[in-house]
């Protein structure tokens, strides 16, 4: 016998006394080499320890691939300690997506009848732990015959096989169907918990074979019986509980033949409530076993005592002091919280306790569950609960805190006013982690609870000045100002303690937000829009205003310098329109959530809209468009609705309307119609347009190039624009050459095209 | 699959076993080796033994130096999954005699020779401990003969 470099003790204990990283590197190397050239020797009887050797440094983590044909050799061998760790390499250095392993398929086969069932163990084992589907199908007659004709300590192994090749070729599991019958009938727990877990397999796969095995369900019935009622029995026995693997398996697959059927679920009923009701519960193996059969029990056609009983033993658990219970119980509750919910909702105190747990998944796990079980009769008491549980969660769970309290809040909240505050609360104590939608969403609440303007704009206005930091708090904060400041300059309130601040209190506040450097840029933008509306709501100090805006109109940041710049124009040239561009938004539609950017500009066709203010004011003042409007040009705006004509230029005698009709989903008719109400014709008249480049434009020829005078006959031209991107919002620019026209803009809104 | 892995690993995060009940890339394990000693040594002392990783549940349980970490699938039955655990690191004990982190590094294929038979194919094999127990001596005692007689095709086995 060769000697080898070091034995395999001797070899961990070296790679173990390493100091560095590389000195183990150096160790391991070397012996590889070693093995490498031992492999290429022939047999020195030293084989199996350098296999050993490798698949040590294999676990590692060290690549160990040159010992794949080694495995394949020793398994060939006829020593049972080489075939041992031969076959341990091959299900450590082998699996299915290797070519190798095909090489052993013969050698399993011969081992499969080997008079050893030592030998034949080790086979069996191998083909389940990396047995591919060519492999599987090969040699599943000779499992099948080892099903039927051997001893307990084979069959039990076989049985296990089988559950593999029916996993890796489903349609093999005919094949074992029958002898999988037979050996439940069995004495030793071994085999039968095998045929349990190949029965439960083949159920799962085949509902035609589910409905065949449902006829053994007395026979479970009576082996469970056995086991929960016998004495002690040495050899299964795990602290009082008979065999408490097979018990569970036995419950699952009652669970599995029981389900939608009556049937099996009346004849397993007796047994499962004995189970409930006699397994001792002090220990964790009897609470595994309560915890399949609660499972079982709510997941079949059970009578409504056994769901009850199952349901109080899922409360019982609640109360347990071992952490794991908890956990799992409040697994098991969330599962039927839906279909047992006022069951569950007896429990709701110690749920809601459990928020209050050390241990964070105890805690995720009381979170889902308390979210699920506020309904409107708790909403009060539940918030006060999730609130708490928000200031003292961990990081990773405040987002889902926050998205839950607020879909409760907007499905059960009791008032407008305490659906407001909690939604502030929420902003105040976790703005970080809500999630976008939630700043347009709080927005249109406000903005649709009129009465309470004032208290809110109050009440954000106090938020404001203590902590700037919560960027949505500070968004809608602003938002409010600028809507609802005359309100909090008025200095009276009915509903919470009114602030006496004077305009320029207010205009602080906001310019704070506009230069701290905690404020995101989309969170600057709406200072600066709230500043400027503030100057159609203030009266004395407009100048500070229009400085501020005119400051803005060089910043680096291009959105709010393009804003700035705007409402500059606003200012100056076009002041005659700030006060109508600048009023008190309307009430807005909500279509759906999580609709944002756009969609929600859908006009309410209800609402009599002015020509030229709302979709505008929209696009200005909303919170949900992002910086996509380039469109907008210090220039004429003008928007229009849906419905009728609208005069887009009036200037000079020159009148130009326009009109639309959609054609169809994408496609809309734009007619344009001018006039002339001067003393005399103009000439050369034509208008062009501009469309954004995923709006298709087509425009037909006009009627006429002149336009005679005193409105004698109007000059009509038809555009027809095809949106098929559905764009958001898509403009028409109109321009004049001949006429001194500024380029005019019309924005539509979503639907229009 | 019942259960997808078993992984012992010491408290610095050492591997001392790995067992894989699926077929998985080389890639995929190691991500899930690296994966489940981070959550797992992030665990507080007294915390749940139970967490989530993707669909998989993860049942971990501390005994002495050594952290056992299986992955089952979502249907399994965590607390019985604590039991499996638990019974093999009796098996061991009973075994090594008083096991200890040492005799499972030294004798690693010993460790595996004793979940092979307890666990097969990602499900239990025996509940027997006295059975699995005497497999294993049997077992090893054939291994210390030095010839043993191998006809493969001879009869049947009964």
């Amino acid at each position: 016998m060769t000697v080898t470099l070091l034995p395999l003790q001797e070899m961990i204990r070296a790679i173990r006394s390493a100091r560095t990283q590389c000195e183990e590197r150096g160790v391991i190397q070397r012996e590889c080499a070693a093995i490498r050239a031992q492999f290429r020797q022939a047999d020195n009887g030293g084989r199996s320890h350098n296999l050993a050797k490798l698949l040590y440094v294999h676990m590692l983590g060290y690549p160990a691939h040159f010992g794949q044909m080694e495995c394949v050799r020793m398994i060939a061998s006829p020593r049972y300690s080489e075939k041992r760790v031969g076959y341990l390499g091959a299900m450590m250095l082998l699996d299915e997506k290797q070519d190798a392993s095909l090489l052993i398929t013969n050698s399993i086969k011969n081992d499969l009848s080997n008079s050893n069932q030592y030998i034949q163990s080790l086979a069996l084992c191998t083909l389940a732990c990396m047995g591919s589907a060519e492999m599987c199908r090969d040699l599943a007659p000779e499992i099948d015959r080892l099903l039927r004709a051997s001893n307990s300590y084979i069959k039990k192994k076989a049985a296990l096989c089988a559950v593999h090749i029916v996993r890796k070729v489903h349609d093999l599991g005919e094949l074992f169907t029958k002898a999988a019958r037979s050996l439940l009938t069995e004495k030793n727990h071994g085999v039968v918990h095998g045929a349990v877990v190949l029965i439960t397999e083949l159920c799962e796969r085949n509902s035609e074979t589910l409905e065949r095995f449902r006829k053994t369900v007395p026979d479970l019935v009576q082996i469970m019986k056995g086991l929960v009622i016998s004495g002690y029995s040495p050899d299964h026995d795990v602290a009082g509980i008979s065999d408490p693997f097979l018990q569970v398996r036995i419950l699952r697959l009652l669970r599995i033949l029981g389900r939608n059927n009556e049937g099996a679920s009346d004849a397993m009923n007796d047994l499962l409530a004995q189970v409930a009701t006699n397994t001792d519960s002090t220990k964790t193996v009897g609470n595994a076993v309560l915890y399949e059969t609660v499972l079982t029990v709510l997941d079949i056609k059970s009578e409504s005592g056994l769901r009850v009983l199952a349901v109080n033993i899922l409360g019982r658990f609640l109360l347990n002091n071992d952490r794991n219970i908890r956990y799992i119980a409040m697994t098991s509750l969330q599962k039927i919280v839906g279909t047992d919910h006022n069951a569950v909702q007896r429990h709701r105190g110690t749920i809601v306790d459990c928020l209050k747990d050390q241990d964070a998944s105890v805690k995720r796990r009381a979170l889902d569950l308390s979210l699920a079980l506020v309904s409107a009769s708790n909403i009060r008491s539940m918030m006060k609960e999730l609130l708490s549980f928000l200031s003292s969660c961990p990081p990773e769970l405040r987002s889902q805190t926050a998205s839950g309290i607020f879909n409760a809040a907007e499905r059960y909240a009791p008032s407008q006013r305490w659906h407001i505050d909690t939604i502030l609360h929420v902003l105040t104590t976790a703005g970080g982690d809500v999630r976008d939608e939630t700043v347009p969403n709080l927005i249109q609440l406000i903005t649709n609870t009129s009465e309470l303007h004032c208290y809110t704009v109050h009440k954000l206005y106090r938020a404001l000045l203590s902590d700037i930091s919560q960027q949505p708090l500070v968004q809608v904060a602003c938002w409010c100002i600028g809507e609802y400041g005359d309100l909090l300059l008025r200095g009276e309130c009915q509903e919470t303690e009114p602030v006496q601040v004077t305009e320029d209190d207010v205009l602080d506040v906001l310019e704070t937000v506009l230069q701290s450097h905690m404020s995101f840029p989309s969170t600057r933008g709406f200072a600066l829009t709230a500043t400027m509306k503030l100057s159609t709501r203030i009266t004395e100090n407009v100048d500070r205003i229009r400085s501020i805006v005119s400051i803005y109109g060089s910043c680096i940041d291009v959105e709010l310098q393009q804003r700035a710049v705007e409402y500059n124009a606003l200012f100056k040239k076009y002041d005659h329109m700030r006060a109508a561009v600048l009023e008190r938004m309307p009430v807005i539609e909500k279509n759906s959530q999580g609709h944002i950017n756009g969609e929600t500009i859908k006009e309410s066709q209800t609402v009599k809209v002015k020509p030229g203010d709302l979709l505008f004011k929209r696009l200005m003042h909303s919170p949900w468009l992002n910086t996509d409007l380039k469109l907008m040009q210090p220039s004429t705006l003008s928007v229009f609705s849906v419905v009728a004509t609208v005069t887009v230029y009036e200037k000079d005698g020159v009148t130009v309307t326009l009109s639309c009709e959609k054609q169809s989903d994408s496609g809309l008719t734009v007619t344009l119609t001018a006039s002339n109400s001067t003393e005399s014709d103009i000439r050369g008249f034509t208008l062009q347009a501009a469309v954004p480049k995923s709006v298709q434009l087509h425009m037909k020829a006009p009627s006429g190039d002149s336009l005679p005078a005193r409105g004698a006959a109007k000059v009509t031209q038809m555009v027809v624009l095809n949106n098929p991107n559905k764009v958001q919002l898509a403009y028409l620019q109109l321009v004049s050459e001949v006429f001194d026209l500024s380029p005019i803009f019309y924005s539509f809104g979503s639907q229009n095209i | 699959m019942t259960m997808r892995f078993m992984l012992l690993f010491s408290r610095q995060g050492k591997l001392r076993l790995q067992k894989w009940f699926t077929s998985m890339s080389d890639r995929e394990k190691k991500k899930i080796i690296r994966d489940m000693t981070t959550m797992v040594l992030a665990r507080q002392p007294r915390s749940c033994n139970f967490m989530q990783w993707k669909d998989l549940k993860i049942v971990y349980k501390r005994y002495a130096s050594l952290y056992f970490c299986l992955g089952v699938e979502s249907q399994e039955n965590e607390l019985l999954a604590l039991e499996i655990i638990h019974r093999y690191v009796e098996l061991l004990d009973k075994y090594f005699g008083n096991v200890c982190e040492l005799d499972i590094i030294f004798n690693f294929e010993k460790a595996y020779f004793i979940l092979d038979e307890f666990l097969m194919g990602g499900e239990v094999q025996e509940t027997s401990k006295q059975i699995v127990n005497r497999s294993i001596e049997a077992s090893d005692m054939l291994q210390e003969v030095r010839f043993t007689d191998m006809h493969a095709h001879t009869h049947k086995c009964t």
